[in-house]
């Protein structure tokens, strides 16, 4: 198989009209088992009561606000290197839904704090550096929003993803590096402080959060590819072909 | 089945409010970047000019 293939927007465009309903899928599925396990198979906690359950979404949520924006920098990077048009298209389509896990990681922090911290928000190193993770992914969509030749946009929003990268290790050890109202890691490596089943939970949240992600990204990397190359020949045979078949 | 009643479901040991607050929001941010994407793909196709005289 040769990847480069696929590098293409023209090739890549149907390969990931075929990959998304899979992903969504799975995302669904994998969701509904990690809220069963959640909500009826995890036990109630010792110290939090019901109040932890939030830990299913909010979890997945962070990670994957981190995770998205190292991937994010990384095809910024990679478009910015190179000159790929298809990488650069990558990065700006994943900021958008970074930008929403790293909402949904601050709206049930927030949740979760008040019952058990007594406060919903708190300047402290974990959400104040999450915070500003939200503020990168907006300040990126912001410029290339702003700057009207999508190579330029490119460019410029590579320049700030790459800086912002500074900020993911920060957030990850920010518990660790400061002394935080936020709980250190539940989960390193050798092992968990948690019961077995609350984790299980967690980790498939977690996987079919990794799957939503996939599918929006690549529906909304689609739609990027149909806005950058509709004066190209394929773009115009697709929609030829869509209103061909609307027209039967 | 750990909860007795589907009022001490919701009830969440007196936490429904932050728990299902959470959830709420979460199926809406999802929800509505959905709604979002379809609407985003749409626009970028009604976009696509054909020459004169296709």
């Amino acid at each position: 198989m040769n990847w480069f293939h696929y590098a293409a927007p023209n090739t890549f465009y149907p390969l990931a009209g075929k990959m998304i309903p899979w992903f969504y899928a799975l995302a669904a599925v994998l969701g509904a088992i990690g809220l069963y396990l959640g909500f009826f198979v995890a036990p109630t906690d010792a110290t939090q009561g019901e109040a932890y359950r939030v830990i299913f979404i909010h979890v997945a949520a962070a990670w994957m606000s981190m995770f998205l924006y190292v991937v994010m920098a990384f095809w910024a990077a990679i478009g910015f290197a190179f000159n790929t048009r298809l990488s650069s298209m990558m990065a700006q389509a994943i900021a958008p839904t970074g930008a929403i896990m790293t909402f949904i990681a601050l709206w049930t922090g927030a949740l979760w704090g008040r019952p058990t911290w007594g406060a919903y928000w708190v300047w402290d190193a974990r959400l104040t550096s999450e915070l500003i993770l939200l503020f990168l992914y907006i300040g990126f969509m912001a410029l290339q929003a702003a700057i009207d030749d999508p190579r330029r946009a490119d460019r410029a929003g590579a320049v700030l993803a790459i800086v912002g990268v500074i900020n993911v290790p920060i957030i990850y050890f920010s518990v660790k590096w400061w002394n935080t109202l936020h709980q250190g890691a539940s989960v390193r490596p050798g092992g968990s402080s948690m019961a077995t089943t609350m984790l299980w939970g967690m980790l498939v949240m977690a996987l079919a959060f990794w799957m939503y992600s996939i599918a929006a990204v690549l529906s909304r990397l689609r739609a990027i590819i149909l806005e950058r190359e509709r004066r190209t020949d394929w773009v115009r045979d697709l929609k030829r072909t869509a209103i061909a078949g609307a027209a039967e | 089945m750990k909860w007795e009643s589907l009022s001490q479901f919701l009830a969440m040991g007196g936490y429904g409010f932050y728990v299902w607050g959470s959830y709420a929001v979460t199926a809406a941010c999802l929800v509505l970047e959905l709604f979002a994407l379809r609407a985003r793909r749409r626009r970028a196709m009604q976009s696509v000019a054909l020459p004169e005289g296709d």
